[in-house]
């Protein structure tokens, strides 16, 4: 968990302006905390992602939320999908086989 | 054998930095590694490109390498947290697009993708049922009320919620297992568990050693040489402790039952006491150390080469 302030050394050409309107637009969701806001790995994370969309995709503030939206959704199906992935391998065989067996194959096997 | 930062890129040695550029954003949009959540090799493909674009950017680097002055590897780069290794774990779950369905509810799910989910489950004869699955959920926590123990609200969705008895002494990255809290069972099967991880925020004053709290107590010279009574934070609330007559920087005082609020037996807060100066300037003081002093010979330093 790091600060706002100590964010803002961590990366080179991050201002606070602009760190201050990725959190008011909501691309960041750092948490509020005794008047600052509290980073965890995750959003810091997100927030090199984003520097690195804006200056070496040249993806701009149009852009942006359609561009993290879309990753949202692809990593939010990805967790679920794991979910069930583990979900069905703590099923007995039966189970399993008879899923397998419903799959659809996939037209090019 | 390595490849060349040419090769990596796939550019000839003369091609143009602008073009070179052009081919490596191309290149690095393919490659993301947060693009490409399931393929672990566009990982070691971006790295590889990046280094190549790191040195081949950079003309002075490029010209020592094309002097082999210098090998590919070039400069080093620190290791990074990719988004990624973080997005698809359950804290990922907080940047989850509002609205969408959880697998917790695989009725939604089987609704979700229009598959019938009912007629289907049921097909080949009648026993199949599942518990339901666990949901996971993040809570910060004061460091006092970590301490004291507390409830807390964690929402569930919009408008629906969660009351959670946070149990005192609880510890950063706990977690609390809310039984049938979860997702829903399925062909009758039990309900799920709420997973709930506990953070503690760190406190400015309060330090946690165990089931004991230690904190540090800046008093004035006064206070040390003569005693006094002062109030001192808890985390059950401001107390009264007596500081004995000439005490030093870093003795310790201790007060019972005043540290984490265990059920059974409370640890202790210790109490550190630092002795500050204050306003250095006062010329009072000055004036009177300088008489008492050279009476009262005394080496701090002692034992110290």
């Amino acid at each position: 968990m790091i600060a706002f302030e100590e964010l803002l050394g961590r990366f080179v050409g991050l201002d606070r302006r602009e760190l201050t309107r990725w959190v008011e637009n909501r691309w960041v969701l750092p948490e509020r905390r005794n008047e600052t806001w509290i980073f965890r790995e995750i959003d810091v994370a997100r927030v090199e992602l984003i520097l690195e969309v804006r200056r070496e995709f040249a993806i701009d503030d149009e852009a942006l939320p359609l561009f993290l939206g879309l990753l949202d959704q692809v990593y939010d199906l990805r967790r679920q999908l794991g979910r069930l992935c583990d979900a069905l391998a703590a099923q007995p065989p039966e189970i399993q086989a008879a899923v397998k067996k419903a799959l659809p194959r996939t037209s090019n096997a | 054998m390595a490849q060349t930062p040419y090769e990596v890129l796939g550019v000839k040695p003369d091609t143009s930095a602008e073009e070179i550029r052009t081919v490596y954003r191309k290149l690095a949009k393919q490659y993301h590694p947060d693009l490409n959540p399931g393929k672990p090799e566009a990982e070691e493909r971006f790295k590889a490109v990046s280094a190549a674009y790191d040195l081949l950017s950079d003309p002075e680097k490029r010209a020592r390498y094309d002097r082999e002055e210098i090998d590919e590897s070039g400069a080093e780069r620190p290791p990074r947290s990719y988004y990624r290794g973080y997005a698809e774990g359950a804290e990922g779950r907080k940047y989850q697009p509002e609205g969408e369905m959880d697998l917790g509810d695989l009725e939604d799910l089987f609704a979700a993708f229009g598959s019938g989910g009912r007629g289907r489950r049921t097909r080949g004869g009648e026993g199949f049922k599942a518990r339901g699955g666990d949901r996971l959920f993040t809570l910060t926590v004061d460091f006092v009320e970590a301490a004291t123990g507390g409830k807390q609200r964690v929402s569930l969705a919009p408008e629906q919620w969660l009351d959670v008895t946070i149990p005192p002494g609880i510890t950063d990255g706990q977690v609390l297992r809310l039984r049938g809290k979860g997702g829903p069972g399925l062909g009758g099967g039990p309900v799920g568990d709420a997973l709930i991880e506990v953070h503690v925020a760190p406190h400015p004053l309060f330090r946690r050693d165990g089931d004991n709290i230690q904190i540090e107590l800046p008093v004035s010279l006064a206070e040390a040489v003569l005693g006094a009574r002062v109030t001192v934070p808890t985390v059950t609330g401001p107390v009264t402790m007596t500081i004995p007559k000439g005490s030093d920087t870093g003795a310790q005082l201790r007060l019972r039952g005043k540290g984490i609020q265990r059920k059974k037996g409370p640890g202790d807060q210790y109490v550190t006491l630092k002795v500050v100066v204050g306003p250095s300037s006062d010329p009072e003081l000055a004036a009177f150390l300088e008489k008492w002093a050279p009476r009262h010979p005394f080496d701090p330093r002692q034992g110290i080469p």
